[in-house]
């Protein structure tokens, strides 16, 4: 089986996030950079499959230069080789554009299945995997908790509100994943060895058929036009219990008539 | 005037309340028109009306119940084309986001997803990084396609409805939007608890609350209130409570009239889940928990005494009442 997972490199959930003064796009220079959190579900997802099934597992990010550590954790938790997406066009792109350069380079390549995280913790669109479906004509199994998949027929369970849906195609398709689906594996010792001789083939936008005017924020169809830091929120009412606290409790809420 | 299509989210009977918040922004935008994909239309109609809906465009193939979201873009799209309208506006759930996600590429319109406010001239509201950055945002290119958070806008009837017209729309769903086969809907247990995202009161637990078992508290709290129950990625990952349940960054987005977190500290995980919610109440052991200071109303004390005798005031006072 031939798996692409696509891995986004984003700023550290737990650092302080800025927007660019400048451009209004993620500021990706101040904070520390990471594997998107879902991407780990899917690039463990991606690798149990291939052991299972046999195949090869790649590695697909967009992103500036640093991105390539990212590709390199993944290739050292097990991933067979990488395609680095790089290329100073592609700054500041929105979902739409992100789809189509991340699908001319599955296309190049080929895939029987496309492995994703549900959403990025930065721009949390969660819809990259429709997008993905949708232009590479293929299945759209996302907010998967659950992959089942031979090469021929894939079966996921489709998180919902109330539970969830069992749903099942033809391959290739793309799959989204939930956290939870997994326990993501740490990279071993051996494991960061080995990654170091693998191949990370880097690709410019000309190399994949696109020209500049197709990306980046230019190509966006979408802009962000301000932005400001949410004001605090007035300071509550907060006491310590001394026997009564949920009753003070139901008088604030009968105050506010939730009650 | 241009039309404004809204995608209609239903149970094949009623539909929910978000969709009665996207026409609320649709008045202001155009003429709403809804797109009901599905059966119960009819039983609907004078609902949608009552919030402004001029017409209604059915289809009610079995379609979009069988395969996942594509029948329902291809709908959308047919329509987008016909009618040529001044925005889209869908519901930012799973299912709105994705529909939003394939009309977008099929008609290269942009898409703002997950927002929080709109105003007239279409220019939209959305919260970055949990909240912590509010951005203003616009669609460029085509018709803008707009999901908007559950709960973000509040609903309110049209000051002077009328009937809405019906149009059936016949609509053959291509083999390619047939791709992704629903073959059982499993519902798990949620008693008659409000969805999550629709709720207008969530009660939340987190890693106080102990337990699994102790997660009665939170349940017995949840339905004195008619509310519906979340909880924190401690405590889904504890395996206490079921991760569809789970508020944060990584689970739901809510935004109810009352959040009540109960044993959460409030870490940047779950505030992104949370943080638009109108009033925010905080029952925490500690009172350094960060989440007390989105708190408008906090009692800083032991979750297993406080939250039994909130509940059961709440409930003596209900039967007072």
């Amino acid at each position: 089986m031939k798996i692409t997972v696509c891995v986004k490199q984003v700023p550290d959930t737990g650092t302080d996030r800025e927007l660019r003064q400048d451009d209004s796009t993620v500021a990706r220079d101040a904070a520390d950079a990471v594997i998107n959190e879902l991407d780990e579900f899917a690039i463990e997802e991606g690798l149990r499959l291939a052991e299972k099934h046999g195949g090869e597992v790649t590695i697909l990010s967009m992103g500036p230069e640093r991105a390539t550590e990212s590709i390199r954790k993944a290739l050292a938790m097990g991933a067979d080789r990488g395609v680095h997406v790089c290329d100073a066009a592609l700054h500041g792109s929105d979902a739409l554009v992100t789809s189509a350069v991340l699908a001319a380079a599955l296309s190049r390549d080929g895939f029987d299945l496309v492995v994703l995280g549900s959403e990025s913790t930065d721009a949390r669109t969660g819809v990259l995997a429709a997008m993905l479906a949708e232009r590479l004509g293929v299945p759209q199994l996302s907010f998967a908790s659950r992959v089942e998949a031979d090469g021929q027929q894939i079966r996921i369970r489709r998180l919902a509100d109330y539970g969830y849906d069992l749903v099942e195609a033809e391959m290739p398709a793309v799959v989204s994943v939930v956290e939870k689906i997994n326990e993501p594996r740490y990279p071993s010792f051996k494991g960061i060895m080995a990654a170091k001789k693998k191949t990370v083939e880097v690709l410019t936008l000309a190399e994949l058929g696109l020209t500049p005017t197709q990306a980046g924020l230019a190509a966006s169809a979408t802009e962000v036009t301000g932005f400001s830091k949410r004001p605090p929120r007035q300071a509550g009412t907060i006491s310590a219990d001394e026997g009564q606290g949920g009753i003070g409790a139901a008088d604030f809420l009968a105050a506010r008539k939730f009650i | 005037m241009a039309e404004i299509l809204v995608l209609a989210e239903h149970d094949g009977a009623t539909v929910k309340k978000v969709t009665t918040e996207l026409l609320t922004l649709a008045r202001d935008l155009g003429e709403p028109a809804v797109v009901w994909a599905g059966q119960g239309a009819l039983d609907a109609a004078a609902r949608l009306a009552e919030f402004g809906a001029a017409k209604v465009y059915v289809a009610a193939s079995a379609d979009f119940d069988d395969y996942v979201v594509a029948p329902k873009a291809e709908l959308l799209a047919r329509l987008a084309a016909d009618k040529q309208p001044g925005a889209v506006l869908v519901a930012a759930t799973q299912d709105g986001r994705e529909v939003a996600a394939r009309l977008a590429v099929k008609t290269g319109w942009g898409v703002l997803t997950d927002v929080t406010g709109l105003t007239a001239d279409l220019t939209a509201e959305q919260q970055a990084f949990g909240g912590a950055i509010t951005v203003q945002s616009r669609v460029r290119a085509g018709v803008p396609i707009i999901a908007v958070r559950p709960g973000a806008v509040a609903a309110g009837p049209a000051p002077s409805p009328r009937a809405a017209t019906i149009e059936e729309v016949e609509i053959a769903v291509s083999d390619a939007a047939r791709a992704a086969r629903v073959t059982e809907r499993v519902h798990e247990e949620r008693g008659s608890r409000p969805e999550l995202t629709e709720a207008a009161i969530v009660v939340s637990g987190g890693r106080g609350v102990g337990s699994g078992e102790n997660f009665d508290l939170i349940e017995n709290l949840a339905d004195a209130l008619g509310a519906a129950v979340g909880a924190s990625r401690a405590a889904v990952d504890a395996g206490w409570y079921p991760h569809q349940f789970q508020v944060g960054q990584t689970g739901k987005t809510v935004s109810p009239q009352l959040y009540v977190a109960v044993g959460i500290s409030g870490a940047i995980q779950h505030r992104a889940g949370m943080q638009t919610a109108k009033t925010i109440m905080v029952i925490n052991k500690d009172p350094e928990a960060p989440i007390f200071e989105l708190a408008d109303y906090g009692v800083v004390g032991d979750l297993f005494d406080v939250v039994p005798q909130l509940t059961g005031e709440i409930n003596k006072r209900g039967q007072e009442g």
